[in-house]
């Protein structure tokens, strides 16, 4: 009893493992009553371990007692008897009860269909993000809430038509072969990126949570080069982009909680070993060829790892927004490289690049301009920095803000 | 939102000594060209570049000649293509090319056909 966290450790790590298992073996359509049967479970083992001591491998404790639960409740269930029905009268009648593959392999291969199952196009992308977050991070309702920044009852409606979705698709919890996983892993690339980001750009106040976002985009990306199917070169560099990105983590904010931005860290903060890694997924990402976004977003993080400003660098960076955006757009690569460009020509000559951008109403797009016409024209200045103070969300960012404004009437 | 090919074009034999530093400073030229395009969210294709050694051209009677056409004394390099509101829109983008701002080159703007822009 010297664990004081163990129940929710053990939540948040075996909770997702045990539905994809179950539906796994009994059908994502039964997803609902996995969830159940997997709450039930620890609920039990809360009760239990409470009265009669932790036993000595809780973890098999817990796939023990899921799997007689789902065995006992689904034989319960219309559609499991129909289903058993249908074994019983192919097999003869000895065998009751379907076996459930404990092993760590079977583990880890009903999570991986899990992921390529939640990524199915049908649903939206918010809602892949969400359902991910609950069936294959183990979050609860409430943390997915608060680090998504939105409401319980929406992250409900969410999960509940992302569901319907899976169900009404007859989708099945196998890995597509050839085109189709390609095209499929185009989307769980896409969602666990998006995770990553959710966790590391989030808004929101808990930084544990915000941490525990990204090390499970990290897991699940991980997963993926696991699997011997699946040989792309951009899961690896979304690995290294991760992976430099994650570097930096706790160097981003001070013990207050206030954000501190690239040039002022701690270098000593960054997570060299992170940064190793990195470098090792980076490797073989490019031993395999074929360039994605995410190798130039990896190259360009990586440029970040280094702490010497040497001559090439800002240029470099530069060099890969430049390739990132021809490849694919995004506002906040615009935005980025805009900030790039001004590191490499200057301040004048960036602002009309920026200023092209017309992105009015972006926090980042006033930030950026604020930044640019400081030391340029105090007055603009002034005025983008107002704008993007009226735009920020979170105290933290709000602070960023008013420190450039007070500096700015200082001088 | 209308596209556009911009066409390079360069006066024939430009094959003046360029020092590795200006070939760098070109290439950088052009990058930050196409990604200030594509940072606007306006680059369609980033179309190609088109070769000068190994080319011919078929004139009537299927008289085959060796070298890019050249009867106006320029011939086309390469190409993109781009999104904007209106030709003037584009020609603005047309005017940072570093082809013009290199000297010597010039940029044609023409509208794609579509059904819908078919004049």
């Amino acid at each position: 009893m010297d664990q004081p966290d163990l129940i929710p450790n053990l939540y948040r790590r075996e909770y997702s493992k045990m539905v994809s298992l179950l539906c796994t073996r009994f059908g994502i359509d039964q997803m609902d009553a996995a969830e159940d049967i997997v709450s039930e479970t620890f609920l039990s083992a809360a009760e239990t371990w409470g009265m009669k001591g932790v036993p000595d491998n809780p973890v098999a404790w817990l796939y023990k007692v899921a799997k007689n639960n789902a065995l006992n409740g689904l034989k319960h269930d219309h559609v499991f008897r129909q289903r058993v029905k249908g074994v019983l009268l192919q097999r003869g009648a000895n065998e009751v009860e379907p076996e459930l593959d404990l092993s760590p392999e079977s583990i880890t291969d009903s999570q991986l269909r899990m992921l390529f199952a939640v990524c199915h196009p049908a649903i939206p992308v918010e809602a892949q993000v969400s359902l991910a977050l609950r069936v294959l991070c183990g979050f609860t309702i409430d943390e997915i809430a608060q680090a998504l920044l939105t409401t319980k009852t929406n992250i409900n409606k969410r999960l509940y038509r992302a569901k319907e979705k899976l169900r009404a698709e007859g989708v099945r919890l196998d890995l597509p072969a050839g085109a189709a996983l390609d095209a499929r892993l185009d989307a769980v690339l896409l969602t666990l990126y998006l995770l990553f980001n959710e966790g590391y750009y989030s808004a929101s106040p808990s930084t544990v949570l915000r941490k525990d976002l990204c090390v499970e985009a990290m897991r699940l990306v991980y997963l993926l080069t696991e699997n011997r199917d699946i040989l792309r070169a951009d899961v690896y560099s979304l690995l290294a982009l991760m992976c430099f990105q994650a570097s930096r983590f706790d160097a981003r904010m001070n013990d207050a909680g206030d954000l501190i931005l690239y040039d002022q860290q701690d270098n000593s903060r960054w997570d060299q070993e992170l940064i190793n890694r990195g470098n090792y997924f980076f490797v073989q990402a490019c031993d395999k060829g074929l360039l994605s976004r995410y190798h130039f977003e990896a190259a360009i993080a990586w440029w970040h790892t280094q702490t010497k400003d040497s001559e090439e660098k800002w240029p470099t960076i530069l060099m890969l927004y430049n390739r990132l955006l021809v490849l694919e757009y995004s506002p906040i690569a615009a935005l980025n490289r805009a900030y790039v460009f001004a590191r490499v020509y200057g301040n004048e000559k960036a602002i009309p690049e920026a200023e092209k951008l017309a992105l009015t109403g972006n926090l980042f797009y006033h930030s950026l301009l604020g930044e640019l016409y400081t030391g340029v024209d105090a007055a603009k200045a002034m005025l983008h920095f107002e704008t993007a103070l009226g735009l920020a969300g979170t105290d933290a960012e709000k602070a960023v803000i008013v420190e450039k404004l007070s500096l700015l009437s200082g001088s | 939102m209308k596209e556009f090919a911009l066409i390079f074009r360069v006066k024939e034999n430009p094959t003046t000594q360029v020092s590795p530093a200006e070939m760098q400073q070109r290439m950088t030229s052009w990058m930050n060209w196409m990604g200030g395009i594509a940072a606007r969210d306006k680059l369609v294709s980033n179309g190609s570049r088109l070769g000068v050694q190994g080319s011919k051209w078929v004139g009537p009677d299927k008289v085959v000649s060796d070298g890019p056409y050249t009867e106006v004394k320029e011939f086309i390099n390469g190409y993109i293509i781009v999104k904007a509101e209106s030709v003037d829109e584009a020609t603005e983008m047309a005017k940072e090319c570093p082809i013009i701002l290199g000297g010597g080159g010039k940029v044609e703007v023409r509208p794609l056909v579509t059904p819908d822009n078919n004049q």
